[in-house]
């Protein structure tokens, strides 16, 4: 490995191509945890928008008139106004009435950092469009496969969990992708309040060592192929939990 | 029995709420209705709160620093362009050039030419699956702040080229809209224009694509409201428009109080104009499906 990185740095001195993020082991490292730190995010966020999606589908086909005009309203306030406002509206407004706790260091600071702020703001953001998902895999549920499960005594949380929900899983899961896809794309912006991704990252090492163009391509394939594995792993999923009989 | 009884008046209260579906009006429900309200309401209420804790304090109540500030976010400081008409008029400018050149991009896509198609495919992959930021530091920072022509120095303002660079995830997906349009029309209209000697680009110009504006409608409008989302972006890039002059004011203000306000504002901006466009959106969407 030592001497792949001895030759980049050869292309440096002889070509001006400045791959210094990569030969740089104090770089390598930053950007190592830089594109750990966006991992992390997009993990979290994508497990909690899930659950938002699935929790909130559940409260729309509530009895309760209430509840579904809430659950409306969160859908449609997440999904008209723009992710980056929400965000600071998050961190900036919402941050600063949170308890403060002392750290390690004996200073008083606001109970949730900047990340677990990005986590929350993408996550609600992403689960607004996750409810309306899930809602119309609900709605492609035959009533005839409903009514069976009521029909054999199911509660209505039973028959969401056991029957209802498996099904429109399966037929929501190409909307569901290019919603995860989004929502991976989106946690770059963490990088305007200040969470060590790996955009915040790259535009600190281009700062530091003047290799704005090499930084953006090696940037731009980084999330592409984050993007790809997730595109990869949904459809394998897609493929994996296909019923038989049904398309094509 | 009963939740039968319920499911079945359901699903008869959804016909007929589609039936009535037809005309815009009915499109605004009470549903709707109180979801513009929360979103007025949220400032103003914040605003109460806060005012009272304000007397005390001896300077302007929230309403008037709110007031005094609004003119600013709107329109920009005073001779110059910028606030929210800035996002409105960066969002016209890239929908417009995203939409021309998405467009010779998905007529690519679905081009008889194997080299053109895979070319014009992998763009319109790349661009769609880079994230929106990464692409707006791509240009803002890798285009020059002039260009010399004809020894003239034309300079590119960033508005421009944020525009530019928020442009390309449109383009992509305009492309991929258009692929999708034309492949939504059946296959025996092709056949039946080659029967009938209509060359190629005669059935795409004349049969093929005066199908497809309808059908390509409801998503352009979909994401032109995605790209106005986008807008407050272009405030990390250092232009001038309403997100950055909203965080300008409070770090005149230096006051904690005005936070909530200040950005619930900026919220409700952006939700009163993009709010009707989905539901517009969503109307045409209905009148325009695909009955079978």
């Amino acid at each position: 490995m030592d001497s792949f990185w001895e030759f980049l740095r050869h292309v440096h001195d002889a070509y001006g191509i400045n791959l210094v993020h990569f030969y740089d082991s104090f770089e390598r490292g930053r950007l190592l945890k830089g594109m750990l730190t966006t991992l992390q995010l997009s993990v979290l966020c994508i497990g909690l928008s899930i659950l938002i999606g699935i929790f909130g589908a559940w409260l729309q086909g509530s009895r309760f008139r209430v509840l579904k005009t809430l659950v409306q309203a969160y859908i449609q306030f997440f999904r008209n106004t723009p992710p980056l406002v929400q965000m600071f509206f998050f961190y900036f407004a919402l941050g600063p009435l949170m308890p403060r706790v002392v750290n390690d260091y004996g200073i008083a600071q606001p109970m949730l950092g900047s990340f677990a702020w990005a986590m929350i703001s993408l996550s609600f953001f992403a689960g607004a469009f996750n409810i309306e998902i899930f809602r119309s895999g609900i709605d492609a549920v035959q009533s005839a496969t409903v009514e069976a499960a009521d029909a054999l005594g199911f509660s209505r949380w039973q028959a969401y969990r056991y029957v209802i929900l498996p099904l429109a899983v399966r037929i929501c899961l190409p909307a569901l992708n290019n919603n995860l896809v989004n929502l991976v794309k989106t946690t770059t912006q963490a990088y305007a309040i200040a969470v060590p991704e790996t955009l915040f990252v790259a535009s600190q090492i281009w700062s530091d060592r003047i290799n704005v163009l090499e930084m953006m391509i090696t940037l731009l394939l980084f999330y592409l192929f984050l993007v790809g594995i997730l595109v990869w792993g949904m459809i394998r999923l897609e493929r994996a939990l296909a019923i038989p009989g049904f398309g094509r | 029995m009963t939740s039968l009884e319920a499911c079945v008046r359901e699903s008869k209260a959804r016909i007929s709420a589609a039936a009535s579906g037809e005309r815009f009006a009915s499109a605004f429900t009470p549903t709707a209705a109180f979801v513009i309200l929360v979103a007025c309401a949220i400032p103003i209420l914040t605003l109460e709160a806060r005012a009272q804790l304000q007397s005390t304090v001896g300077t302007q109540s929230v309403l008037q620093s709110l007031i005094k500030w609004f003119p600013l976010i709107l329109f920009g400081p005073p001779r110059e362009f910028g606030g929210f008409a800035l996002n409105i008029a960066v969002s016209f400018l890239a929908m417009a050039l995203g939409t021309a050149v998405g467009i010779v991009l998905g007529l690519g896509q679905i081009s008889i030419h194997r080299p053109l198609r895979n070319l014009a495919w992998a763009l319109t992959q790349f661009f769609r699956n880079a994230p929106w930021l990464v692409l707006l530091f791509f240009v803002m920072l890798l285009t020059p702040f002039q260009i010399r022509l004809f020894g003239f120095s034309i300079p590119l303002p960033g508005w421009l080229k944020a525009s530019v660079g928020l442009s390309l995830p449109i383009m992509a997906n305009m492309s991929e809209i258009v692929r999708g349009a034309v492949n939504s029309i059946p296959t025996a209209q092709w056949e039946s224009a080659e029967s009938l000697a209509f060359t190629r680009l005669q059935t795409l110009w004349r049969i093929i694509l005066p199908q497809c504006v309808r059908r390509m409608i409801p998503p352009w409008m979909n994401w032109y409201a995605i790209l106005t989302m986008a807008t407050p972006l272009i405030s990390i890039v250092g232009v001038n428009d309403a997100m950055t002059l909203t965080q300008d004011a409070l770090s005149a203000e230096q006051r904690t109080d005005l936070l909530m306000p200040m950005y619930s504002l900026l919220l409700a901006l952006f939700f009163l104009y993009c709010y009707p466009i989905a539901r517009w959106t969503l109307w045409l969407e209905r009148k325009y499906a695909v009955k079978i």
